[in-house]
């Protein structure tokens, strides 16, 4: 099977690779890209650990096929924190003790990302909601949701 | 009950070692482990959930362009047997089996063949062209069915264990176990009320987010050098050993981060597979299940048929209690029925038990351990009892505990004496607290009940090593699964007295570390812990010694304080005092780098109490529950990172109610599970659960230099009696039966 070349944006810098038409976004960024910090949970679109920003928009890596990245811009994981340091959602993710065994993290912190792009003040509720697409096994989601509303905040004192 | 100590570092929450990479996507977990040259390996697995095979043949996978290596049951040695170390390992000819299946495929799901290749898709090709001829069997999937003398059998060579005789016939049940105190008959005649039920609960999977994964690579020597995700690389390294009839020296095994286990990762799968195909391809393999196969073929804990009768006098008093345990072992032996019949009456003073529990063999997976494996099965039942004694007495149900409960000195149902515990303070706490107090909110139903879990010490090293900065590093070989260098480095800085931040904890592997049991039986702060403050120590000691050198002085005339070798008081010598780090400046004149170090088979690990309640709301029309609110009390003797043993109660407690109202191994006819994703296999969302109200209750475990009990099993075993008092409680309807799912909830008012 011949593979197809595809020209990408991810975390602000052009990529080119050559993938299997069947290939999953996420399979080519774990395994020919090495970008692992992206996770894989499921492959089934049902515990959010692969989640990617596609121009922007929240999505799983593992219900993407590689070849539609061609054109797009991808934020992942790797692009969160900055030449200044950490974000502040994964500054709090760490203060607020959010993150037990880690796997789920990734994928909660870009989850988290879209939604205070979205919504920089959101409320319990909404938050409980937005990141119900991503599974964590360890936390029982208590710190996570305190860590985001921190950030919250703390983007806030910042704006 | 101790004194509350005074610590500096013992006690804070302070952002985890490790935390930096964990939130950039840097830590390195099983599958992110690459090489150049690797191999996809990937695992042909039973279509049949009993079936013989009868031939398995792999050469046209072999034939295929790509593939290099391919492999079945016939590749592995057969004679392996004898008890696996650890927690939940069985014994290791049904661990080889289970990985390969030989003669008989005995689940749907069950490994027979695999092969290596250059890509995943190759790999997924080769698969689909190895033949294996199959003659299927009626599979047994009922735990009580299973134990009748006309069942099908699993395995025809099975003859119960621990029967008074052994049995002339062999049958399902791979042995029982029998616990009993006083006289239960007389117990039940002295009662006012005797209530009595039979509770089933299907199996559940750990549901850990990382899929197993590990990559192997053997070179021209016959060396291994394996990656992978695993609660123990030591007990991992030992089961492959004998699986593969390999020596040990041979074998080296290298922990990645682990994203999860809760006990289902104590038990190979992949790795002697992965050594064997990359012996025979002479390139790396890499292997990483996918989630179905994570729940087809890896370790769900064991289903359960509870019954239990208990007597109690109108105040309260419990007289009598009996049990009769069923659990299923899935394809091998090994359910968890030991814990569960010394789990079920442990909160409790009782002068009249008896516990009779039984292993059976079922087309299922081979169970594994799965925080406090065993507890929650027969506590739920117990607890529901208690519940609805309570209910006939008029008595509330935390004193109805309070009026039973053991405490220091009690004689446990299953033998030893209670040194201080901290029950009774879970309950005191949990009748004071403010969540408790509080009316239940209008229309919704609170439930009560209590958790327990032994908790086991076993054998663990550490080595803690000075840098020429006084920083410190501690190396110890327990995979971190919540945040466990955090309260090594906590520990480390509270006994040298450095500051948190100069201290390092590392994980390290098979040859670079000494010998540790798993991360598992809440073990790791309390026993590793305990090597970690012994290996401190050691290394006080050496600086007193150095600095008594240094000082003309006799050792016992230096004391150790704040991170400094001081003079003792009144001793009469005019010096500086000598820091980690003056230490080591002058280390090449007294005897070279500080390396402490410290290895022991810890005993005296403490028991750790829980009291749950739950306040939640069952829609009568649709069945479905919302939990309104959950408050966990524990004693965790004491808390070495508070908000780290909040997250173990926390997530004790989410995983708790996925098991109580959601979760389950749903089987057709022919043992397929149906429900093998997080789709169908639902897990709680963060919309499905409110904030979990935690109060860390503390009475030191007078056995381990800071109080430490561990904390990791107890806080699944309560919510799944909480939860389902908490239905009866709405709605006026027991169910007995989990899970307290929309259909289930429906059937069961629509029925009463």
């Amino acid at each position: 099977m011949s593979k197809v070349h595809v020209q990408t944006t991810i975390n602000g810098e052009a990529v080119e690779y050559l993938c299997e038409p069947q290939q999953s976004f996420l399979d080519v960024l774990r395994e020919d890209l090495l970008k692992q910090g992206t996770k894989e949970g499921c492959a089934t679109g049902d515990c959010g650990a692969c989640s990617v920003l596609l121009d922007g928009r929240l999505v799983c890596a593992c219900l993407m096929l590689g070849v539609e990245a061609e054109g797009r811009t991808l934020t992942t994981i790797e692009g969160i924190a900055s030449d200044d340091g950490l974000h502040p959602i994964q500054q709090k993710f760490l203060e607020h003790a959010a993150l037990q065994c880690g796997i789920c993290t990734p994928g909660f912190i870009v989850a988290t990302k879209a939604l205070l792009d979205k919504n920089p003040n959101p409320d319990e509720t909404t938050i409980r909601y937005w990141l119900a697409g991503n599974l964590c096994r360890c936390t029982g989601y208590d710190k996570i949701v305190r860590a985001v509303q921190a950030a919250a905040e703390e983007l806030a004192q910042e704006a | 009950m101790a004194e509350a100590v005074d610590y500096k570092y013992i006690g804070t929450s302070p952002v985890r070692p490790d935390g930096v990479d964990k939130v950039t996507g840097r830590a390195q977990f099983a599958a992110d482990q690459n090489m150049p040259n690797t191999l996809y390996g990937k695992i042909l697995r039973s279509p049949h959930a009993h079936a013989n095979i009868k031939s398995v043949d792999v050469s046209k996978a072999l034939a295929m362009e790509g593939v290099y290596a391919a492999v079945s049951g016939a590749d592995f040695p057969g004679g392996a047997r004898g008890k696996v170390g650890g927690e939940g390992g069985g014994d290791i000819g049904d661990v080889a089996r289970n990985i390969m299946a030989r003669d008989k495929a005995l689940y749907h799901g069950h490994a027979v063949a695999a092969v290596a290749a250059t890509s995943l898709t190759i790999a997924d090709a080769a698969l689909a062209m190895i033949d294996v001829e199959y003659e299927t069997l009626a599979p047994v999937l009922d735990v009580v069915a299973a134990m009748a003398a006309d069942s099908p059998l699993l395995d025809a060579t099975n003859f119960t264990k621990n029967l008074p005789e052994t049995p002339d016939k062999p049958s399902n049940i791979a042995s029982v176990t029998v616990l009993t105190r006083g006289n239960v008959d007389e117990g039940f005649e002295q009662a006012d009320v005797t209530v009595e039920g039979e509770y089933h609960i299907p199996m559940a999977h750990q549901g850990y987010i990382e899929p197993h994964a590990c990559t192997a690579t053997v070179n021209e020597e016959g060396k291994a050098t394996v990656w992978c995700s695993t609660q123990g690389h030591f007990e991992f390294r030992s089961m492959t050993s004998k699986i593969l009839d390999w020596k040990v020296g041979d074998l080296k095994f290298i922990p990645a981060e682990i994203g999860g286990g809760f006990g289902g990762k104590t038990t190979v799968y992949l790795e002697p597979v992965a050594v064997l195909l990359s012996k025979l391809a002479g390139r790396p393999v890499k292997m990483m299940m996918s989630r179905e196969e994570v729940f087809r073929a890896t370790g769900p804990t064991s289903g359960s048929v509870c019954r239990v009768k208990v007597g109690a006098k109108k105040d309260g008093t419990i007289t009598a209690a009996k049990a009769w345990l069923a659990y299923e072992a899935g394809a091998f032996a090994g359910a968890p029925i030991g814990p569960g019949a010394m789990a079920i009456f442990a909160p409790y003073v009782l002068e009249n038990f008896h516990v009779e529990a039984h292993d059976v063999l079922v087309n299922k997976p081979k169970v594994a351990a799965y925080r406090a494996p065993g507890a929650p099965q027969s506590m739920h039942a117990m607890e529901i009892a208690l519940d609805d004694i309570a209910r006939e007495i008029g008595m509330d149900p935390l004193d109805l505990r309070l009026k039973n409960a053991a405490s220091e000195g009690t004689r446990a149902p299953y033998g030893p004496k209670f040194p201080a515990i901290g029950f009774k303070e879970c309950l005191e706490a949990a009748k004071a607290h403010p969540n408790y107090t509080a009316p239940v909110p209008e229309g919704a139903g609170r439930g009560v009940a209590a958790g327990f879990w032994f908790n086991i010490g076993m054998q663990s090293s550490a080595e803690v090593r000075i840098n020429e900065d006084g920083t410190v590093i501690i190396m110890e070989g327990n995979p971190d699964i919540g945040g466990s260098r955090a309260s090594m480095c906590l520990m480390a800085a509270e006994t040298l007295g450095v500051d948190y931040e100069r201290v390092k904890a590392y994980i390290g592997d098979t040859e670079s570390t000494g010998f540790c049991n798993v991360t598992g039986g809440s073990r790791t702060t309390f026993a590793t812990g305990m090597a970690v403050v012994q290996a401190c120590e050691d290394i006080i000691a050496q600086c007193k010694a150095r600095a008594a050198a240094t000082w003309g002085v006799d050792e016992d005339q230096v004391e150790w304080e704040d991170g400094q070798a001081i003079p003792a008081p009144g001793v009469n010598a005019d010096v500086t005092p000598m820091s980690l780090a003056d230490v080591m400046a002058s280390a090449h004149k007294t005897g070279g780098p500080l390396l402490g170090r410290a290895s022991l088979n810890a005993s005296g690990a403490g028991a750790s109490f829980s009291v749950n309640f739950v306040d939640l709301m069952v829609d009568k029309e649709t069945g479905k529950v919302d939990v309104l609110a959950f408050t966990a009390i524990q004693d965790a003797g004491t808390a070495i990172h508070p908000a780290y043993v909040e997250g173990q109660m926390q997530g004790g407690a989410a995983q708790g109610l996925g098991w109580a109202l959601n979760e389950e191994y749903i089987y057709d006819a022919d043992g397929v599970m149906e429900n093998a994703g997080f789709l169908d296999y639902r897990v709680p969302v963060a919309s499905d659960l409110p904030m979990i109200d935690c109060q860390i209750i503390e009475v030191p475990n007078p056995r381990h230099p800071y109080g430490v009990r561990g904390v990791g099993e107890t806080p699944i075993v309560a919510p799944l009696a909480a939860a389902a008092n908490a239905v009866r409680a709405a709605t006026g309807v027991r169910i007995n039966d989990l899970p307290l799912s929309p259909p289930n909830i429906l059937a069961a008012i629509d029925s009463d």
